[in-house]
């Protein structure tokens, strides 16, 4: 409790002088673009690099597991349709959030792998944050590591685009900060010891050793969003998937790393 | 679904010493927090890892609640003959996991 009312006040110092002396909200130059990963120590980037270090690595696992585990009523795996996930999911985890036809709107990975079950599986939607969801979502990020970030080539996403890029430059919350004054402004800064980074969502879902556990970009997301004390979008809410969709065109061409770790 | 990654070299010369990293999955619930009603979370770790390198033991490590989640334990020994390594977790609620990761040393 202590440490969090300590973190409060030097979120509150630190937000006090965000909104003083920077008020501009630029975007970051190509040519400085920088992947979380180039702010951790060296320790943790060995984590991460290095498959039996790195804690991801068992959501992969359990995820090849659950990718043929048959389920639902159609008694199907992921498998009967998809065949090898190292093949048919290879680059997939790139073009996400993406337009689904029958919804006519951007839906993540996330969403992807729930509307897959209840339609085709016939089984029920995994729970967000429930360790299968993660699994089968760091299985088929894994799939991607290393190739480029490519989102919204379909044009039907432009608006979706926008609307996220709104909601990042909107000020917001108790402390009213916008997602911008953070990551555009000040990611080559500290807050409360740790850096600031400058949001290219490259290696989701990851392993948070703050976390003790992985988790999405939603979960990310509203932690962010607790921080700057606004009320977090549900799991559902469209808002996050236009933040999503948003933050991934930001990071177009970056490579996936997922899963990546973090501190 | 507990599982665990292991990283054993594949070959060795005689006498070479040599890195042997596990990762197992488990929660490692200290035992000492709370639910929002005050109720305690029982305490649910890995109390105990062994290391059996044709069937001596190498290495073995007692757990306490400080560790974090996901255990990793890294730790060197020399290798002598061709043969398997073999590793065991145990911990509460009648937790264990194996795995085992064969070496060549010429």
């Amino acid at each position: 409790m202590r440490t969090i009312v300590a973190l409060l006040v030097a979120t509150t110092l630190t937000a006090a002088t965000l909104t003083t002396f920077r008020g501009r909200a630029s975007e970051i130059p190509q040519a400085d673009r920088r992947s979380g990963s180039t702010f951790m120590s060296p320790q943790t980037q060995a984590m991460q690099n290095d498959d039996t270090s790195n804690p991801g690595m068992l959501w992969v696992l359990d995820g090849n597991a659950l990718w043929a585990k048959k389920t639902g009523i159609a008694d199907r795996a992921c498998m009967d349709c998809h065949g090898d996930a190292r093949q048919s999911m290879r680059g997939v985890a790139t073009k996400y959030p993406a337009f689904d036809e029958a919804l006519a709107r951007p839906v993540d990975l996330e969403q992807r792998v729930n509307l897959c079950r209840v339609n085709h599986q016939q089984a029920s939607p995994l729970a967000y944050e429930s360790r299968d969801l993660l699994a089968l979502t760091a299985l088929i990020g894994n799939q991607s590591r290393g190739l480029p970030i490519a989102p919204g080539a379909d044009p039907r996403l432009a608006p979706f685009v926008a609307k996220g890029r709104e909601l990042f430059m909107r000020r917001q919350g108790q402390l009213n900060l916008g997602c911008t004054n953070c990551h555009d402004d000040n990611w080559d800064k500290r807050l409360a010891g740790s850096a600031v980074t400058q949001a290219h969502p490259t290696g989701y879902p990851l392993y948070r050793l703050e976390w003790q556990g992985l988790g999405s970009l939603q979960r990310r997301l509203r932690n962010c969003m607790v921080g700057m004390r606004a009320q977090p979008y549900e799991a559902d809410a469209p808002e996050t998937v236009a933040l999503e969709l948003f933050l991934m065109s930001r990071a177009q061409g970056m490579p996936i790393e997922t899963p990546a770790v973090r501190p | 679904m507990a599982s665990a990654l292991i990283n054993v070299p594949v070959t060795a010369k005689r006498g070479d010493v040599i890195e042997i990293k596990t990762l197992i999955s488990h929660v490692m619930e200290t035992g000492f927090r709370h639910t929002m009603t005050g109720a305690v979370i029982p305490r649910n770790i890995v109390t105990d890892f062994s290391c059996r390198y044709n069937g001596v033991e190498v290495f073995r490590a007692e757990l306490f609640s400080a560790f974090s989640a996901n255990p990793f334990i890294a730790f060197f020994t020399t290798a002598t003959e061709s043969g398997t390594f073999e590793f065991r977790w145990s911990g509460d609620n009648g937790f264990i996991e194996t795995a085992s990761a064969s070496i060549t040393v010429a």
